[in-house]
């Protein structure tokens, strides 16, 4: 579902992007959230680039951060992109209340449908979108998500939003940005900062979803897959399972 | 996931699990004051009804426009079809206008079939003759799941006309997939010939089946295909195999009443037990929206039909096992 999170490039929407060749391959892991053969650490051998008390610090940085820009978090709305910006909104969300000792609300948003690559690739099934009922009308809202990558996802995520109402502010909070940017677009908060060739991949785990914490760094092995555009290279040849 | 949507068969029970889901994601948006999803943009859905259909029709019409698609509605009178078109060459028109998907109700048996071997776009069966409705179905099973949380091993009991309902046929066929357990009820002249075959049980006695019901579906009498003497008189009808309030009381607590529509209140259907709150009549309407969105976003949705062949094909199964994060 959602995929752009790290949503590689070149491949996709765009054909030939400046200064990088279509063929590159590209794909975080994280892309495949909510694929079918998602299965975790096991098929990945990547070595592990955070810990968990790496991921727990950083996130706690980050929740310091929101509270100090939004001067308290008083108006804050975190909104999570699925799969794997969820459950960091939620953790956020509770390091606040933990700071400020009152509650922010936080939801889902799903940018699946909102995609710049849908006629790429055959239909996928959509995530949630839960949003809190405070609305996020007049509120600064804190998109989350797990990797920062080409950017694309955060595109969909701000036209999603415009869907559901008008914010006062829109902010972007990241675990890992890896670089490669394909829009104009940066993250307000960032766990760490990860310098990575396209031919690499970032997988985010998480306790909520995968059964552990972790950002794991590997070698794209299927690099060699030009031609085809899906973003999924590595897990998904062919575009799909 | 076929390319076409002709069967309630054709769904796999990954494949209706997926539609469900993907209905359940979309029902949240009828809640926004924004009710469009750029997602179909330049796409062309083309409703061609043969047949007079009004909600059916309209609940596409909304379904394709809420997803952004471009809508032509062409139904037969008005049309060259008056004038002796031949379904072929309709299809021929719509292949020169560029259908991304057809939305086919015709009174043949088989009609979205042919059409499907004439078209590139994707055909969806909304109702052909007396042999299936498979987005009635997907939209009754919807409608069961929010009410009751589940489907499978649920006990539904499906009453009436089921020799000339196209609805029957589809929620059995797609129910037996999802693990629900059909009973089909109704006059022996109003059961079709070979219905032994069919994966469900088959009773007589209405009062008999009611108590052991969490979803009792009751089919409309449809006189327009009455061309014979099915039953002696609509009252006598009414008395045997309508639901009244005395029968609906004798369902167990938390069983749902269902109709697909339109209904002939005091027939098949008592307008207190239309009207009561246990009854999804309306229901089933709004979310005949939400489940024709999942089926249009799922079939035209990504690559074009056309263009993926059999990736389209594999691709959607692939994402069927997709567990919906929480």
């Amino acid at each position: 579902m959602h995929a752009a999170s790290g949503s590689p490039p070149s491949s996709g929407a765009e054909p030939a992007h400046a200064g990088r060749s279509a063929a590159q391959p590209a794909g975080t892991a994280t892309d495949f959230a909510g694929q079918a053969d998602f299965a975790g650490k096991a098929d990945f051998a990547g070595k592990a680039v955070l810990e968990p008390a790496d991921i727990g610090r950083a996130l706690t940085r980050i929740a310091h951060e929101i509270i100090e820009r939004t001067k308290g978090a008083g108006d804050v709305v975190l909104l999570g992109i699925p799969t794997r910006g969820v459950p960091l909104a939620r953790r956020l969300a509770e390091r606040i209340a933990q700071v400020e000792g009152h509650q922010v609300p936080y939801g889902s948003l799903d940018i699946t449908m909102y995609r710049d690559d849908l006629r790429l690739r055959p239909a996928r099934a959509l995530g949630p979108t839960q949003v809190p009922p405070e609305g996020v009308d007049g509120r600064i809202v804190v998109l989350v998500d797990d990797v920062l990558y080409s950017g694309r996802t955060v595109r969909a995520a701000l036209d999603a939003l415009n869907d559901i109402g008008r914010p006062r502010a829109v902010q972007l909070a990241i675990l890992v940005d890896r670089g490669h940017r394909e829009l104009p677009i940066r993250a307000d908060y960032v766990g760490k900062n990860l310098p990575t060739s396209q031919q690499e991949m970032v997988r985010v785990l998480l306790a909520e979803t995968d059964g552990e914490d972790a950002v794991l760094l590997g070698d794209d092995d299927e690099h060699s897959q030009h031609s085809r555009p899906s973003m999924h290279s590595r897990h998904s040849p062919g575009g799909r399972p | 996931m076929n390319r076409h949507l002709i069967s309630a068969a054709d769904l796999a029970r990954d494949d209706a699990l997926l539609i469900l889901d993907t209905a359940e994601q979309l029902a949240q948006m009828a809640d926004r004051p924004i009710k469009k999803l750029p997602t179909l943009r330049g796409r062309t859905v083309v409703n061609l009804f043969f047949e007079d259909s009004t909600r059916t029709r309209i609940s596409f019409e909304a379904a394709a426009k809420r997803l952004s698609a471009d809508v032509i509605n062409f139904s037969v009178k008005g049309s060259s079809v008056a004038k002796g078109e031949s379904l072929k060459d309709t299809a021929q028109t719509l292949e020169a206008m560029g259908a991304d998907g057809v939305v086919l109700r015709h009174s043949a048996s088989g009609a979205p079939q042919r059409l499907a071997g004439w078209v590139h776009g994707s055909v969806i069966n909304a109702g052909d003759g007396t042999h299936e409705h498979p987005t009635q179905a997907l939209l009754d099973a919807f409608t069961m799941r929010r009410r009751l949380g589940r489907l499978d091993g649920l006990r539904v009991t499906i009453v009436g006309d089921v020799l000339h309902s196209r609805v029957a046929r589809s929620n059995v066929l797609l129910l037996h997939t999802l693990g629900a357990e059909v009973t089909l009820v109704g006059p022996p002249t109003l059961l079709p010939v070979a219905i032994e075959t069919w994966p469900c049980a088959i009773g007589y006695d209405l009062d008999a089946a009611v108590p052991k019901s969490d979803v009792i579906m009751m089919l409309r009498i449809q006189q327009e295909r009455m061309n014979a003497a099915y039953f002696p008189s609509v009252r006598e009808y009414s008395r045997r195999y309508g639901l009244d309030a005395a029968r609906m009381a004798l369902l167990p607590e938390h069983a749902i009443v269902m109709h697909p529509g339109p209904m002939n209140r005091g027939v098949e259907i008592a307008a207190e037990v239309a009207d009561a709150p246990r009854s999804t009549v309306v229901e089933q309407v709004a979310n005949g929206v939400s489940v024709r969105m999942a089926v249009l976003y799922l079939l035209l949705g990504g690559m074009s039909a056309s263009t993926a062949g059999t990736a389209g094909t594999a691709g959607t199964a692939g994402t069927a096992g997709t567990e919906v994060p929480a």
